[in-house]
């Protein structure tokens, strides 16, 4: 058995008045990719964002439950900072920042203090090389960000992750603005990455979750439905609606 | 024939009137902008003065009547109403960002809640107020603190300028940081970063190009603002030794005299060159708040 990175417990979150997560139960393991499937406004973003506590920027979010990361609750009393440079998050819109290539993956290591500028350097290079970005850009480093392309801007947003060295990469529907060629590398690179760090994906596309994830969490209505292996749940799944979904009966 | 009547209300009535009002507005500018230089050439063309001697000499003594030969040297006046206008600036600017900084980042709800409407408050005290109220608290204020005679001084107009600009500065910056993208602060805290490295290292840098334009709007009142400078100012004719000294500025000059002079005279011609001087100062506003805005949308 596989060492746990995130034990939910009964998780509800609201939203105001409105729960958009009821009752999360999940374990999810360390140097897996688990994919989220499920509906439009099913809660998996909402899912997602609770693992690094994104959802602390929303003031109408209320949570009750545990998310227990390697032994401590996340929503307890902890170093959020520390938290998030640990748990990191790729978005759906690639967000590079209004910077050159090179700060932007320099950012987030100077703003933890890291000042020398041979280590910086070095850093820069791996993240690029890793996020398999490096021959593309090596001689524009200094050129802004915003100039390249949709896929290029997303490998750069997975480097600028894994330049904070983290533990886990959550990926929120990070193909879904590509076009099938950069989607392609970008899961080259998660199926690379995965010896490294835990990977959790949200996902609309079924052939992604089943080429490049070992679990698939099925959610419905702010519910767990099924959690498996993902041959199992794309070939036998337990559930009538897991099955209606992936066959693409559900309405 | 009801039909086409219909059709003409909806469609052409609403464009035409628009078209009309449109028109009419470029009209007038034109006409305001071709009066102003018909009136400014005056001392250049009917008086024969130069426009170094305009602009770079600060010898004032033009004739009130309509023989000329005297001297229209306004460089006190454009060193007045430069100094001023900066010093206002340098006094606002940081006060805006971190207002706008606090209402945007730290704390909408008490930002929307009080500095918000306090901004309105501020904008809608007429300038003879502002005026008075630095004449009555803020002259004496700086004459007793630095011990002069009097506190008429460049530092009373620039205070009382900032104040004025204030509001405009805070709002185009508050408009400018709400249009930073929402994915660079989601990116930024997902790094692990503070809510004070976000915002000094990428919020401000992508919000410069608006503040910029809420600083030059701001710049661009300061400098046409007369009233109030005019109360505090002390109106004399020499360059300030340093800011806690009187001078003169454009507009207070132009206000004070435009009554006392006769139409077409030099003196009068004189004031309308300032007058026009102001306009181009505008223009000149206009046009870099443009360039800005434009490398701004570039940026993006
Ligand atoms: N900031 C918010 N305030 C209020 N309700 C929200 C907010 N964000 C999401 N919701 C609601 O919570 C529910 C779950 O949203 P969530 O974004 O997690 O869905 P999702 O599964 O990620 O959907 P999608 O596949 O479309 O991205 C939806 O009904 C949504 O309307
Ligand atoms: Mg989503």
């Amino acid at each position: 058995m596989d060492k746990i990175k995130f034990d939910t417990k009964s998780l509800d979150l609201f939203y105001g008045d409105f729960q958009a997560l009821k009752s999360i139960n999940i374990k999810i393991c360390e140097n897996e990719v688990t994919a989220f499937i499920g509906p439009s406004g099913c809660g998996k973003s909402t899912f997602l964002r609770c693992l690094n506590r994104m959802n602390d920027l929303i003031d109408s979010v209320k949570m009750k439950g545990e998310i227990i990361f390697d032994d401590k609750d996340i929503n307890g009393d902890i170093d959020v900072i520390n938290l998030r440079t640990r748990v990191g998050m790729v978005f759906q819109k690639p967000n590079p920042f209004p910077m050159s290539i090179y700060d932007n993956i320099a950012y987030g290591p100077k703003c933890q203090g890291l000042k020398d500028k041979r280590k910086l350097d070095t850093l820069v290079k791996e993240s690029l090389t890793k996020a398999a970005l490096w021959e593309e850009v090596k001689d524009r480093l200094n050129k802004s960000a915003l100039g390249l392309s949709g896929g290029q801007q997303q490998r750069l947003c997975i480097a600028r992750t894994i330049a904070m060295n983290p533990e886990v990469i959550l990926m929120d529907e990070p193909t879904s603005a590509l076009d099938p060629i950069a989607t392609a590398k970008i899961e080259d690179l998660m199926s690379s990455l995965k010896k490294d760090y835990t990977i959790i994906i949200v996902t609309h596309s079924m052939q992604q979750a089943g080429r490049i994830s070992d679990k698939t969490a099925f959610f419905l209505m702010g519910e767990i439905v099924e959690f498996d292996e993902t041959p199992k749940i794309f070939t036998n799944p337990n559930d009538k609606r897991t099955e209606d979904y992936i066959t693409g009966r559900f309405g | 024939m009801i039909y086409l009547i219909e059709k003409f209300k909806k469609e052409y009535l609403g464009r035409s009137i628009v078209t009309v009002l449109g028109i009419v507005i470029i009209l007038v500018t034109l006409s305001i902008t071709g009066f102003l230089f018909y009136k400014g050439l005056g001392t250049f063309v009917t008086y024969n003065h130069s426009v170094w001697e305009f602009l770079f000499s600060s010898e004032w003594k033009p004739a009130d009547n309509f023989d000329g030969g005297g001297k229209v040297g306004a460089a006190i006046f454009i060193v007045g109403s430069l100094l001023i206008s900066f010093l206002a600036l340098l006094i606002a600017t940081p006060f805006s960002i971190a207002s706008a900084v606090f209402m945007t980042e730290i704390s909408p709800k008490l930002g929307k809640k009080l500095l918000q409407p306090a901004i309105g408050i501020f904008v809608g005290i007429p300038s003879v107020v502002y005026g008075w109220v630095g004449l009555t608290v803020l002259v004496p204020a700086i004459a007793h603190v630095f011990n002069l005679p009097y506190g008429f001084s460049v530092l009373a107009g620039g205070i009382v300028l900032a104040l004025m600009i204030f509001p405009t500065i805070t709002s185009v910056s508050v408009d400018a940081i709400e249009n930073v993208d929402n994915g660079y602060k989601e990116a930024s805290y997902a790094l692990g970063t503070t809510r004070w490295q976000y915002i000094y290292k990428v919020m401000l840098p992508s919000a410069t190009s608006g503040i910029l334009t809420g600083v030059i709007l701001g710049l661009a009142r300061a400098f046409g603002e007369a009233l109030a400078v005019a109360m505090v100012i002390g109106k004399m004719l020499t360059f300030p030794d340093n800011i806690l000294s009187a001078t003169n500025n454009m507009t207070a000059e132009i206000a004070s005299d435009m009554g006392n002079s006769a139409q077409g005279g030099e003196f009068n011609d004189a004031l309308w060159s300032m007058a026009l001087l102001l306009l181009i100062i505008s223009f000149i506003f206009i046009l870099i708040m443009r360039i800005i805005a434009k490398k701004g949308e570039e940026v993006k």
